[in-house]
């Protein structure tokens, strides 16, 4: 039971891709607890991904319930998730524990569909859409080492812009 | 002590204002801050927060050249301004419709009646010089509730204008 501290923008190990969870255990289970904890402890957050607390391993935990009038799946712990179809797409204001004071518009898929796994390793499928949809989008990038930060678009942005140029 | 000012520049647009400017700050130990730099009709406009450890008149003696050298007007005012300030909006307007004098202040008066906060305006016109149109992209906080803008916004309609209110939500993680 413990707040863990957060990795906070621009430490680079938020750039780390993380490695698929193998064991489903008690460490497992403390951990999932502990990265509750920490989400709890930051009112208005929706979601938290292990790499936010410099645990790399693929593991998030989702819970849009206390939004009014939309559909979710109430408190989801997904473990190894996977995105395996998307549908239509949306500019949205996103804002990450991790990226404090700054809030940024990004395209997200306004639909997916969702594999993954429970805390004992079960595998579900999820159908989401909208704000749960861009939660688990913006938390699963964390697992590529990516950032809200390297998908934003401007209010200005061709939605349809054809071609993104990128700088390495 | 470094304080912060609002630069303004205006002139017409051409290649190399901005590293020429943001050249001539960073020289003269300038931090910057928020920032807003976009063409308007064949202009290019810079609203610029700098930190600086001087006075307006030390900006000015090493900026005016520059801004002389790219017929640019400058403007430079001391600020109350601070950076971590921002607000979120939760209300995006917008309105178009044939191009007439007037939208704007239609818009923005019933707007501020019902205590709607504008965050950020956008506005353009397109179409053709026969016909043109005027497009109009407001965000702001809707202090008092979204209802009561709604209505304020029903009450113009009619007036040829289009108006759509869209909720902005912020999903933060």
């Amino acid at each position: 039971m413990a707040v863990l501290d957060l990795l906070i923008y621009p430490d680079s190990r938020l750039k780390t891709i993380s490695s698929p969870v193998e064991s489903f255990d008690k460490k497992l289970l403390d951990f999932i607890t502990d990265l509750e904890d920490t989400i709890a402890a930051a009112p208005g957050s929706v979601g938290i991904a292990a790499p936010q607390v410099g645990e790399f391993k693929r593991i998030v935990i989702v819970d849009v319930s206390t939004k009014a009038n939309i559909k979710h799946h109430g408190h989801l712990r997904l473990i190894n998730p996977e995105i395996v179809h998307w549908k239509g797409f949306a500019v949205g204001r996103e804002g990450c524990m991790s990226v404090p004071d700054y809030i940024g518009n990004v395209v997200r898929a306004k639909n997916i569909k969702l594999l993954a796994m429970d805390e004992y390793g079960i595998q579900h499928e999820y159908e989401m859409t909208g704000y749960e949809a861009r939660a688990v989008q913006h938390e699963i990038d964390h697992l590529e080492g990516m950032l809200f930060l390297d998908r934003l678009v401007s209010r200005r942005h061709d939605l349809l812009q054809r071609e993104n140029r990128h700088l390495s | 002590m470094s304080q912060w000012f609002m630069i303004t520049l205006v002139g017409k647009d051409q290649t190399g204002i901005v590293a020429k400017i943001t050249t001539a700050l960073f020289d003269n130990n300038c931090n910057l801050g928020e920032a807003s730099m976009l063409r308007l009709g064949g202009n290019f406009t810079v609203m610029l927060m700098v930190s600086y450890d001087g006075k307006v008149q030390n900006l000015t003696t090493f900026l005016q050249p520059i801004s002389d050298s790219l017929q640019l007007q400058l403007h430079i005012d001391a600020i109350d301004g601070q950076l971590h300030h921002h607000q979120q909006p939760n209300l995006r307007i917008r309105v178009h419709g044939a191009d007439r004098t007037g939208i704007v202040a239609q818009v923005t008066t019933a707007l501020a009646e019902v205590g709607f906060n504008i965050l950020d305006l956008e506005s353009d016109v397109g179409g053709t010089d026969n016909k043109p149109f005027y497009v109009v992209d407001i965000e702001g906080i809707a202090t008092n509730g979204i209802e009561p803008v709604e209505t304020a916004m029903q009450g113009l309609l009619g007036n040829e204008i289009e108006i759509k209110l869209e909720p902005i939500e912020t999903v933060m993680m």
